[in-house]
């Protein structure tokens, strides 16, 4: 596809590629290499995705495109040229030029790219009127018709609202709506739907892609989110450490990869539309299944919080079970109540009403003396493995935490289960004396696995323990729970956004909706058969690996009742 | 908001009535008679009685602290067997050396203080935020070297080394102008400004270095955030990008900063004031402190801590009215 098209109509020319960053020391010698020898072009008018784990320098690209390193220490080698402008020999006067009006960048995090402080409609027109010689009022007009244009309920009125008055699809949007105002050919978006919610996601990954065929601009998408990119290019260049792994029109590289990396990312990541594997062995080879004795039982679970005057009800009414050696998934958009849930269930929030029921005791209410024989068995892995580590402490010193508090106090004892703890999860035991800040993400989030099972606990909740993880290392601890599970026979509860790895793990799974259970029942029924219109809502819009696959699911996004979130005020 | 505000300012009484029962402990505190102290050294015994009949300094400590209290809320009289002595609704008391009603006394000051305040405001203002910004942009040459060895000066010299220094350079060595005395602004404006002018340099260099680190260290924050990022990546100039983004960020913790300050100087530049002989509030809290004129030494401290106390709340409305993010709960 490349090659017989004129120069000329190259929106992107990227050749040889080079950007180092300085480490270490400021002033130091040290470099960094981000990205190593990169080259591709992009035609006008078609859309190419950037595919690759954190660190690979995907954004880092991104940014070169625009010249946005220029001024922050970074060097930069090889040529980029962008709509016919040689980027990196271009004055600051025709980087502007190009900067918004020829390549227009969409950014991940919708809030802090806004200025809080102005509104929203105000700064698309800034931007308009910064390559157009529109006067004020015309730049408003301009600003109200891209926010209409990219579904903003009532545009003309919202225009004058500040970006924390909008809810964080909406902000997307508005984002969205400035990058079209001054109808670039080329439209560079950088994890554009990475901290939305996957119904959300779905809806944004439509309207760029409904804007690409309106407009016939270029596209270019950074993304971590394999199935994002199968959503929306036609091309994808995987990378890994700054260089070019593979790189092919979309339906052959995730359809038949060449390379060994994308073999191994591709297969990491979690589906929701391959065929069950064999019947997942924890509860039903080991343990009485379902019929079984519970080991957890909630009846009508309810917690609320006083927010000044108001009173918001952040769980209502959930009834759910929890069975010995069995994987319950609680799978939810943000603000649905299952981080709230998930720490009622080991009782580190207290209930505001209804039953909660351990091993036929019932401990909803219990003090917290008459919980502390319980403590030690309910464990809980969090989300962030960095903010749950003490930074300032050991990870030995750190997994050793529940042990003494079980009153474990001989010290030779205590670091002996220590290591064993650690080597168990797969850490070197050498490292007891190490600080958090030495491992890396999915190594940290093994230690906070290592802790919660210090205590010999029978029932551990999972808080999204793998949305901070990169797909492969995201694999690697889904696998070492599981394993856990099996050899140790724990029940876990597994909580998280993803569906598609909840259906990975989870024997029984619950869906989970503003505080309430929507649809609960086995993975197979859930994914399968699913019977409510929120459930279906959401498998529908989990991006799908197959482009072909992803074009029947958009249509299908379109028969079903649209979401409400076009008119939430956050 | 209203719900706040009342909250608030019903806060700031309870933290005012708290510091009027430490202050009002300073009549107990100091050592001596009170009766004695009021009527002065030279007082007969007889004398002495009458005063202390007259001040009600017979009753209970409680009972007079009631009284006292009456008095800043209701006004009070004071008997002296023969006539009454009325002292009007926020009534501190008489002076016990001048036998002047405090509240009048301290009112007089306010033209002056208020005069140093504003005046050494706009200094530290201009050069603070100024200097500030400077060295947040030209970030890591030579100006904000210069810059940062300027501000560590003026934050490590007392304000009284600074404002000698100035009296001597300029008042006795340079001879540019003559040593400052207070001219009231209604008497002659021009003098008012050529007499102040030190004073003012003196408070607003030594307070704008403290501005300088705040607009200094927030502007870089500011920078530092994404929609920076995203208006340089639309081509806006970078005079716009400082001036509307960056600067707009910045600014609200140096309008709160300035809201406190001022209300601590509002309460008396005690150091400015006295070196610089200007009839202000902190002038005057030195002068009773000498002389031991325990209720104007009362007085000022309840005004002072009034002031700054109003500040505080009004510091924080300022800071939510320039962030509108800042919810008042």
């Amino acid at each position: 596809m490349t090659g017989v098209v004129d120069v000329t109509e190259r929106l992107i020319h990227v050749e040889d590629l080079t950007v180092d960053f300085p480490a270490g020391e400021p002033g130091g010698a040290g470099t960094v290499r981000a990205v190593d020898g990169l080259s591709f072009t992009l035609t006008a008018g078609r859309a190419i995705g950037l595919v690759g784990e954190s660190g690979s320098g995907k954004s880092t690209v991104a940014s070169a495109l625009l010249g946005l390193h220029r001024g922050t220490g970074a060097r930069v080698g090889g040529t980029v040229r962008v709509g016919g402008t040689d980027v990196g020999a271009a004055s600051e006067r025709e980087l502007r030029a190009l900067r918004g009006a020829v390549a227009a960048m969409v950014f991940q995090d919708p809030l802090s790219s806004l200025d809080p402080y102005y509104a929203v409609g105000d700064q698309i027109a800034e931007v308009y009127r910064v390559h157009t010689d529109a006067t004020r009022r015309a730049a408003r007009a301009r600003a109200v018709e891209v926010l209409d244009r990219v579904g903003i309920p009532d545009a003309a009125r919202r225009a004058g609202a500040r970006p924390h008055e909008f809810s964080g699809g909406m902000r997307q949007r508005a984002l969205i709506a400035m990058a079209l105002a001054c109808e670039p050919r080329l439209l560079i978006a950088d994890e554009p739907t990475t901290a939305l919610d996957v119904t959300v996601q779905a809806q944004i990954l439509d309207l760029l892609h409904d804007l690409r065929h309106e407009t016939g601009m270029g596209l270019l998408l950074v993304t971590h989110d394999v199935g994002v990119a199968a959503e929306s290019v036609d091309e994808v260049l995987v990378m890994r450490h700054g260089r070019e792994v593979e790189r092919g029109p979309v339906a052959e590289v995730l359809g038949a990869p060449r390379d060994t990396y994308t073999r191994t990312l591709l297969a990491a990541v979690p589906r929701v539309d391959t065929p069950l594997g064999a019947p997942r062995t924890g509860a039903a080879a080991s343990s009485p299944g379902p019929a079984g004795e519970a080991l957890l039982e909630a009846v009508g679970l309810r917690r609320e919080f006083r927010r000044g005057r108001r009173t918001v009800t952040a769980v209502d009414g959930v009834s759910l079970t929890v069975h010995p050696g069995e994987t319950l998934g609680i799978v939810g958009e943000s603000g649905s109540g299952k981080t709230t849930l998930g720490r009622m269930l080991v009782r580190l929030l207290d209930p505001s009403a209804g039953g909660l029921r351990y091993r036929g005791t019932e401990i909803a209410t219990a003090s917290e003396k008459e919980l502390r024989p319980y403590r030690r068995e309910l464990q809980m892995v969090f989300q962030d493995p960095v903010a749950s580590l003490n930074p300032r402490r050991s990870v030995g010193e750190s997994v050793a935490d529940p042990l003494r508090a079980a009153g474990v106090l001989d010290e030779r004892r205590l670091v002996a289960r220590v290591r064993e703890l650690l080597d168990r999860v797969g850490l070197d035991p050498d490292r007891y004396d190490r600080y958090p800040h030495e491992f890396s993400g999915g190594q940290r989030q093994r230690v906070g696995i290592a802790r919660a099972l210090a205590a010999e606990p029978r029932l551990i909740v999972c808080d999204e323990p793998v949305s901070a993880l990169d797909v492969t290392t995201q694999a690697q601890v889904t696998a070492l729970l599981a394993e856990l599970q099996r050899e140790l026979g724990l029940a876990l509860v597994f909580i998280a956004h993803d569906l598609a790895v909840v259906r990975q793990v989870s024997d029984r799974v619950a869906v989970m909706r503003g505080g309430r259970i929507v649809e609960q029942g086995t993975v197979e029924e859930v994914y399968g058969t699913p019977s409510e219109a929120y459930t279906k809502q959401l498998l529908a819009a989990v991006p799908a690996l197959d482009p072909a696959l992803a074009e029947a699911r958009r249509s299908a996004r379109r028969t079903l009742p649209a979401s409400a979130e076009g008119m939430a005020v956050a | 908001m209203t719900r706040y505000l009342l909250k608030r300012l019903g806060g700031a009484l309870l933290v005012l009535l708290a510091l009027s029962v430490a202050v009002y402990a300073l009549f107990y505190l100091v050592p001596g008679d009170p009766a004695r102290l009021a009527c002065g050294e030279r007082c007969s015994t007889q004398q002495v009685t009458q005063v202390r009949e007259r001040l009600g300094l017979d009753a209970s400590v409680f009972t007079q602290y009631g009284h006292f209290l009456q008095g800043i809320v209701a006004g009070r009289d004071y008997s002296t067997g023969t006539a009454v002595l009325h002292c009007d609704a926020p009534c501190l008391g008489f002076s016990y050396k001048t036998d002047q009603q405090v509240t009048r006394l301290i009112l007089e000051r306010v033209p002056a203080t208020l005069s140093l305040a504003l005046g050494a405001m706009v200094i530290w203002l201009v050069i603070g935020v100024g200097t500030g910004l400077l060295s947040a942009l030209r970030r890591g040459g030579i100006t904000e070297r210069a810059l940062t060895v300027l501000t560590l000066a003026g934050t490590g010299m007392p304000v009284f080394i600074l404002g000698l220094l100035l009296l001597m350079a300029v008042c006795a060595y340079l001879r540019w102008l003559p040593f400052p005395s207070y001219v009231p602004l209604s008497q002659d404006p021009e003098q008012w400004a050529w007499n102040l002018l030190l004073p003012w340099l003196t408070l607003g260099f030594f307070e704008s270095a403290k501005y300088a680190r705040l607009t200094r260290s927030s502007t870089l924050e500011t920078l530092a955030e994404d929609h920076i990022r995203t208006f340089r990546a639309y081509g806006v100039g970078e005079r716009a990008v400082v001036g509307r983004h960056a600067l707009r960020g910045a600014v609200p913790p140096v309008i709160a900063l300035n809201a406190n300050d001022l209300g601590t100087v509002v309460g008396g530049a005690v150091l400015t004031e006295t070196l610089f002989g200007i009839p202000g509030i902190g002038k005057t809290l030195v002068d009773a402190v000498r002389v031991v004129d325990v209720p104007v030494v009362v007085g000022v401290v309840l005004v002072t801590g009034t002031a700054v106390v109003l500040a505080n709340v009004v510091a924080d409305l300022l800071y939510a009215a320039a962030d509108r993010r800042v919810a008042l709960l």
